[in-house]
């Protein structure tokens, strides 16, 4: 279960999350919509540890562990796991390489064997093959040369390796066409299981079709000003944000 | 500018070698003339930036004091072990005939003249025509206070083919100073892999100089890691048509590692071709050094020149000097070059972690990445995964 209470963070002098609170019961997809600018990706880097922001109050429990002291790699073992709204690109690094690099800190960060290349391939080829993505994409440095909906199918294939216990999507439906779309809500679904839980972070109302969340909470100016079942999800769709942030204001 | 600065140590490190010379000469093998003019040219070229002689521009950023200041044994080593299991070359030590080549100017480099002063040993290697000669291994390892200058020679005749590996290593300070003089005949392909993993006390000079004839090909790597003071001096000549140089390397540096990579190309006939990548990954208080001329004559036309340095800085204590050149007499060339500078890229490093990696692994696969294109120019893959053992044992050693 992740419990984010009172939590602000700032970057550099201008807070950007204003009190944050917001409970994820394990088994469970939450939405997070609100307009832009309203903090939604900031929450996210800050619950999986990017530095360029400061925690200036509140906490983030996970678990029963406390994230906030947790260095990024550390939360990637504890079960975090980020796609990224724009993936980076790595330059010189292959691929299946940083794959298995990644899938091995985390197994050996659990106490389990390495797997080999030969392991690894063939685990990976699974992956590809259910995300649609041509064994080539194993080949070729991370994310360079990817076209945007190769990147956002590349962070899936990362989550679907890495099983993360808490997934957080930044915008991973953004850019993608509708069969790319089915992908990944196929690929975040194949992960849901009573320990499996997700923060989706999206403007539209098209993935939540697939995902459907349990709650969907709105975030504007670093703040949850509603939260809702999947109805508000149209609701917003319908109406969008105005009415909502002159309620809030 | 014109720095002179008095050194009475410094004279004396000078003076040591000259004596040594006076004491050894009558000992040494081939032309005396020529070790007479070397002397002279010693005495009056001095140790840059060690001695009244003047800081000149070949020597900008690196002061040879510290090798001036340092008293070495007198007994020299022989140097060198060779392995020829994997080849067909013909070997001979430089002792048995002490044949100096034409390539080598110890009238202008100070370190050739010391050696060509003092060189007493070294490999003398040739290829027959249309002969591939297979791999040859050129070792040295070193254990103080020695200095020793060896004096190597390689010969391809038109159509021949050789890879030549040297690595250096060592424990304690002396100093290797290294001269070896190339020959790439018509049509023939020396790959030439240099891995200088010397003792971090050591100082080690090593100047290649390499003539290239029609449409040959000399294709040199080197992997710098050791050294307290080292510097990679590389004169290419393409002297026949489509010729082909390439002096790419990687300098990864710690500590107080001071380490430069010179070079001058001249292009001297038409449709020649050089490459360079040199790569630096500097950390603690090391210096990198780049200078790179390119000289493409009047009759080189079509020439075709690239060279880029890329430096890498891990700590802010770390610096790099770069210094291209071009000086280009034909007009129709195409000759470009390039320098960048930066630091690991935090966004990177975040992606990796956040997937797991520990900090130390995610910076050390980001330094990988930024050596691969560089380490990619090394097409045989043994020798290959030898520089990238070298690479992963520097980034241990830098880490602890």
């Amino acid at each position: 279960m992740l419990e984010i209470r009172g939590l602000t963070a700032s970057i550099g002098e201008k807070p950007i999350l204003k009190g944050i609170d917001l409970t994820v019961p394990d088994g469970e997809v939450h939405a997070i919509m609100g307009p832009n600018g309203a903090g939604k990706s900031t929450l996210g880097y800050v619950l999986s540890g990017r530095d360029d922001y400061t925690v200036t109050g509140g906490s983030v429990v996970y678990n029963g562990v406390d994230l906030l002291d947790m260095a990024p790699e550390q939360r990637a073992a504890a079960g975090v796991f980020l796609a990224f709204q724009a993936p980076i690109e790595l330059p010189g690094v292959n691929n299946a390489n940083f794959l298995r690099t990644a899938l091995n800190a985390i197994r050996r960060a659990h106490g389990e064997s390495e797997l080999d290349a030969v392991q690894f391939l063939k685990l990976a080829r699974i992956e590809t093959k259910r995300l649609a993505m041509p064994d080539d994409m194993l080949k070729r440095n991370v994310n360079v040369g990817f076209s945007g909906g190769e990147k956002k199918r590349n962070e899936v294939l990362q989550m679907a390796l890495l099983r993360p216990s808490l997934a957080i999507l930044d915008e991973t439906d953004s850019g993608l066409d509708i069969d790319a779309l089915r992908i990944v809500a196929d690929g975040v679904n194949a992960l849901r299981a009573p320990t499996f839980s997700a923060l989706v972070i999206t403007h539209h109302q098209r993935l939540l079709d697939r995902l459907v969340p349990n709650r969907v909470h709105v975030l504007a100016h670093g703040r949850i000003v509603r939260s809702g079942g999947p109805e508000l999800a149209r609701e917003l769709e319908k109406n969008g944000y105005a009415d909502l942030l002159a309620e809030a204001a | 500018m014109t720095a002179i600065t008095r050194n009475a140590g410094a004279q004396a490190g000078v003076d040591g070698f000259l004596a040594c010379y006076d004491a050894l000469k009558d000992a040494l093998p081939g032309d005396p003339g020529v070790r007479e003019k070397a002397a002279a040219s010693f005495r009056l070229l001095g140790l840059p930036g060690g001695t009244a002689a003047r800081r000149t521009e070949a020597w900008k950023y690196t002061s040879l004091r510290s090798v001036a200041e340092t008293a070495f044994a007198t007994r020299v080593e022989r140097g060198f072990s060779i392995d020829l299991s994997a080849s067909t070359a013909t070997f001979s030590r430089f002792a048995a005939q002490a044949a100096f080549g034409p390539l080598a100017r110890p009238d202008r480099d100070p370190m050739v003249a010391l050696n060509t002063m003092l060189a007493e040993d070294g490999a003398v290697l040739h290829v027959p025509a249309d002969t591939d000669g297979g791999v040859v291994r050129i070792d040295s390892d070193s254990h103080g206070p020695h200095a020793f200058h060896p004096r190597h020679a390689i010969r391809l005749e038109a159509g021949a083919r050789l890879v030549v590996l040297e690595t250096a290593t060592g424990t304690g300070r002396y100093l290797h100073n290294a001269v070896t003089e190339i020959d790439v005949g018509a049509g023939a392909h020396l790959t030439h892999i240099r891995l200088q993993d010397e003792s971090l006390d050591a100082f080690h000079f090593a100047t290649i100089y390499a003539d290239i004839a029609d449409s040959g090909t000399y294709d040199g790597f080197s992997l710098v890691i050791g050294g307290r003071i080292a510097r990679t001096e590389i004169h290419a000549r393409l002297s026949g048509k489509n010729a082909v140089a390439h002096m790419n390397g990687a300098q990864l540096l710690t500590g107080n590692q001071h380490a430069d990579f010179s070079s001058v190309v001249r292009h001297d006939a038409p449709h020649g071709s050089s490459r360079q990548t040199v790569k630096n990954v500097l950390g603690g208080r090391s210096r990198g050094v780049f200078q790179g001329r390119i000289e493409v004559a009047r009759d080189a036309q079509k020439t075709d020149g690239y060279q880029m340095n890329q430096a890498l800085l891990l700590s802010p204590d770390a610096e790099i000097d770069s210094k291209p050149e071009l000086e280009i007499f034909a007009d129709d060339v195409k000759c470009s070059h390039g320098a960048t500078v930066g630091a690991l890229d935090a966004e990177q490093l975040f992606y990796l972690r956040s997937r797991g990696v520990p900090e130390g692994e995610a910076q050390a696969m980001l330094v990988r990445a930024f050596l691969s294109d560089a380490l990619d120019f090394v097409s045989d893959e043994t020798i290959r995964s030898t520089l990238e053992n070298s690479v992963g044992a520097w980034w241990e050693r830098q880490a602890a």
